[in-house]
């Protein structure tokens, strides 16, 4: 009798848990949908807040906010901004997507300014030396810059295997030696000597250069870009690689424990990042001014890609949207410079939002994990009482 | 314990124990012999290699002026590591405090420019404490954004203000009308005490070029005559950072969240707190940096006036291992091949002779003491740098803004064994999450 009355204890304990068990799974299961939604509102919620600090921004410094927004809203709405837009995107997304690599192996890349940069030096200094064909003259361009991004990107990464010097410190101490770099290699090497002003490397003959989508609005590189990320969703989320990759970046030592060379994987992941990091300038370079120039290649994307991706919060989605986002803001820089609003509102605007962003995110996600901690609590003081009704 | 209590008094009253004197008594010793050996190897390479600018007052001038902008932002980068937040930000800071100094030394005087400047930082490092003590924020990122906020901030603000303004426009502040007072020190340099004009000393010792006393000579001139208060005063800031976090309560506080918030939270300290007060500190310090920029380095606010000295801040910190007077030899070093370069650039392939000096000397040191990988290390470097002052006649500028960079990622590299950052620096903290 006491036996049978154990057992009975024991299957209701174990029905109690396993019910238990499924209930909190599927909770949770259903909770990914709803925290996705969550993520999405409090992100939409995020710019909003932004949006809103800017506006008092503006009205503080004498400037109408109002007027302001109409202005980004009128001139963004333009069909020809619309290309620009994308224009601008174009090498935001790849630089987000550098980042974005990196990210996922919980590496901090801020080296891609000096990466991208190094690389459109590299590649137009060589790519001018190619006589190919026009589709793999432009490829090889591409690729030259790819490899060039990958070589700077691998002194951080041996850095960091071999001395443990962080990531971070010596991205930034690489960038400036990099901008270093590139002038000393430029004056000497590589300048264009016929050029009296506008000074660049010697222009990429016509088979190295990219076709544009729509003649001297959007380049090529969009579509290239637009498959980066493409390429970053599978291999990052979809493939066995992409798996390992996280799996380091969540937790390496559990990593490490299941067979995967933490290592070894930030050396590849840091390879990545620098090279699709090289790919950056290369509208520059391949579609518009055809090589490299101290004052005609565009600085500072490095920076941007940051905050884009963070702002996409490292999904493929994400970073296009957020890319579109910033480069249409971008657009409407010179219109507001016209309506004399000063245009460095945009960048500030820019930054107010991801900074918004983050700290939204980072908010709402200790208000869930404190919500699903009590939830849990609550249902397992509950378990608790039924078991013991039951007993 | 009585037995020993008696044999260690001795030393202890040997050595005072409060402030400043303590730390120089601990450290005396070494800072005379390390000092005394660089300065006879750079008078022997002035007087081999005939670069009287090596050691003039006029490099040492120059060096200090560009030393005190990095040295205040290491100090900055100092603060926040210590209470536990990196400081990515540095550069957006300066940037503010020069935009602030700009404006406010135009509008009202230097002085109040400096006050503007370390307010201007320090509302940045508010920012930068609120994302990431209040609400957890990766600091990196925070960082991050706080520099391009600063960057743009800085040129929306002048784009208001400054243009349309005599002189000025989106990119650059209006000359300012007076700057900060200048002197020099009596009986060291020759500054007038009551009208009475004193020797000049220094100057006078340096005119000799003998060994080893005409560099002191030509240090000592440099670092005395033709002084701002600012300078003054910033360079004070190095026993004071020691001072306050090393010799107060607050200060041990402080480091404490740097290196264990849980073990200091269980004795009672205020953790965020306290990393609002550094963080704050930082800001303000920062601010400082940009103000000596705008206000004694010119006359003016410009777009890029802090050229990543933020980041060679931080590069100084790490060279220095954390510690005030460690960053002050950091500071002191990137300043000096700056001024050197900008004084007599001929004068920069001496470097490699002087550096190859104190590779053999290492490389003595080491054999002596039977420690083969620093043998091995200083004879690589001492070849290395001899090959290059034998073989390059004229180092080309845009290699030499590197210097920085590189020898930190070097010092990294090489001794990150013996660097000892705070335990915590970097990672977020919650109250009551340490169990």
């Amino acid at each position: 009798m006491a036996d049978e009355n154990n057992d009975t204890i024991a299957k209701q304990l174990d029905t109690g848990f396993s019910g238990l068990l499924k209930k909190i799974t599927t909770t949770s299961n259903a909770g990914g949908l709803t925290t996705g939604l969550f993520t999405l509102a409090s992100s939409l919620a995020a710019v909003v807040i932004a949006l809103g600090i800017c506006a008092v921004l503006l009205a503080v410094t004498g400037k109408d906010p109002w007027a302001a927004y109409t202005e980004i809203v009128k001139t963004g709405t333009q069909s020809n901004q619309l290309l620009e837009m994308m224009k601008r995107a174009t090498p935001l997304m790849m630089a987000a997507t550098a980042v974005a690599v990196g990210f996922k192996m919980n590496l901090f890349n801020i080296g891609v300014e000096g990466q991208y940069l190094f690389a459109a030096l590299m590649a137009s200094a060589i790519g001018t030396q190619l006589s190919l064909p026009a589709p793999l003259h432009v490829t090889a361009v591409l690729l030259l810059a790819m490899i060039a991004g990958a070589a700077w990107a691998s002194i951080a990464a041996v850095l960091k295997v071999t001395r443990g010097v962080h990531e971070v410190i010596s991205t930034i101490m690489l960038n400036y030696i990099a901008l270093s770099v590139i002038q000393w290699l430029f004056e000497n090497w590589f300048r264009d000597n016929s050029l009296e002003l506008n000074i660049k490397t010697k222009a990429l003959p016509v088979s190295g250069r990219m076709p544009d989508i729509v003649k001297d609005r959007l380049g090529g590189m969009f579509i290239v870009a637009l498959f980066v990320v493409f390429l970053y969703w599978i291999l990052v989320f979809k493939s066995r690689f992409g798996f390992r990759l996280r799996a380091s970046g969540l937790n390496a030592g559990a990593a490490t424990t299941s067979g995967i060379g933490a290592k070894k994987m930030i050396v590849i992941a840091m390879l990545i990042s620098g090279g699709i990091a090289g790919l950056v300038a290369m509208q520059s370079v391949v579609g518009e001014i055809y090589g490299y120039g101290p004052n005609a290649t565009p600085t500072q994307l490095g920076f941007a890609g940051i905050t884009v991706a963070l702002l996409g919060r490292h999904h493929p989605i994400g970073i296009v949207a957020a890319a579109l986002l910033f480069g249409f803001l971008d657009s409407t820089s010179a219109q507001l410079q016209l309506a004399e609003i000063p245009s460095s509102i945009v960048k500030v605007i820019q930054a107010v939002i991801v900074l918004t962003v983050v700290i939204v995110n980072e908010a709402s996600i200790r208000w869930l994990n404190k919500r699903t901690a009590e939830q849990t609590a609550a249902r397992l003081v509950a378990s608790d009482v039924t078991a013991g009704v039951s007993a | 314990m009585s037995t020993i209590a008696p044999t260690l008094s001795p030393t202890h009253e040997a050595r005072p124990t409060t402030g400043l004197g303590r730390f120089f008594a601990v450290r005396r010793n070494m800072i005379l012999t390390v000092g005394l050996t660089l300065l006879t190897l750079m008078s022997i390479t002035r007087l081999w290699t005939d670069e009287d600018p090596l050691t003039s007052s006029g490099t040492i001038g120059t060096a200090l002026r560009l030393t005190v902008p990095i040295l205040l932002a290491g100090l900055a980068a100092l603060w926040a590591e210590r209470c536990g937040v990196f400081n990515i930000g540095l550069e957006g800071m300066m940037i503010l405090g020069t935009w602030g100094a700009g404006f406010g030394a135009w509008k009202w005087g230097p002085w109040v420019g400096l006050l503007l400047g370390i307010s201007l930082g320090m509302f940045g490092a508010l920012i930068h404490a609120i994302a990431t003590v209040r609400f957890g924020v990766n600091q990196v990122i925070s960082g991050v954004v706080m520099n391009i906020l600063g960057f743009f901030g800085a040129r929306y603000l002048s784009d208001l203000i400054f243009t349309g303004e005599q002189g000025g426009g989106v990119s650059q502040s209006p000359q300012q009308k007076y700057g900060i007072p200048k002197f020099d020190t009596p009986f060291f340099a020759g500054g007038e005490l009551f009208g009475w004009k004193t020797p000049d000393f220094f100057g006078w010792l340096e005119e000799k070029h003998w060994f080893l006393l005409g560099d002191i000579g030509g240090i000592g001139k440099g670092l005395t005559v033709n002084l701002s208060w600012l300078t003054v005063l910033a360079v004070a800031m190095v026993p004071l950072t020691f001072w306050i976090l090393w010799r107060t309560r607050f200060g041990l506080r402080l480091r404490s969240s740097g290196e264990h918030p849980w073990a200091a939270e269980t004795l009672g300290v205020k953790v965020n707190r306290m990393r609002y007060a550094g963080l704050l500190v930082s800001g303000g310090l920062a601010g400082f940096g940009g103000a000596t920029l705008a206000i004694v380095a010119s006359s003016y606010y410009r777009q890029g006036q802090t050229g990543g000295r933020g980041f060679i801040g931080m590069a100084a910190m790490i060279f220095g291992n954390w510690r005030p007077l460690g960053v002050t030899g950091g500071a002191a070093l990137f300043g000096y091949s700056d001024g050197l370069k900008l004084v007599a650039s001929s004068s920069l392939p001496a470097l490699f002779l002087f550096v190859t000096l104190v590779a053999g000397l290492m490389l003595i040191v080491s054999l002596l003491r039977k420690k083969m990988i620093t043998v091995l290390t200083a004879a690589i470097t001492g070849a290395l740098f001899l090959t290059a002052y034998l073989t390059v006649k004229e180092v080309p500028e845009s290699l030499t803004q590197s210097v920085p960079y590189v020898a930190t990622l070097v010092v990294l590299a090489t001794a990150s064994k013996r660097l000892r950052p705070p335990a915590m620096a970097g990672l977020p903290y919650r109250p009551g999450e340490g169990h």
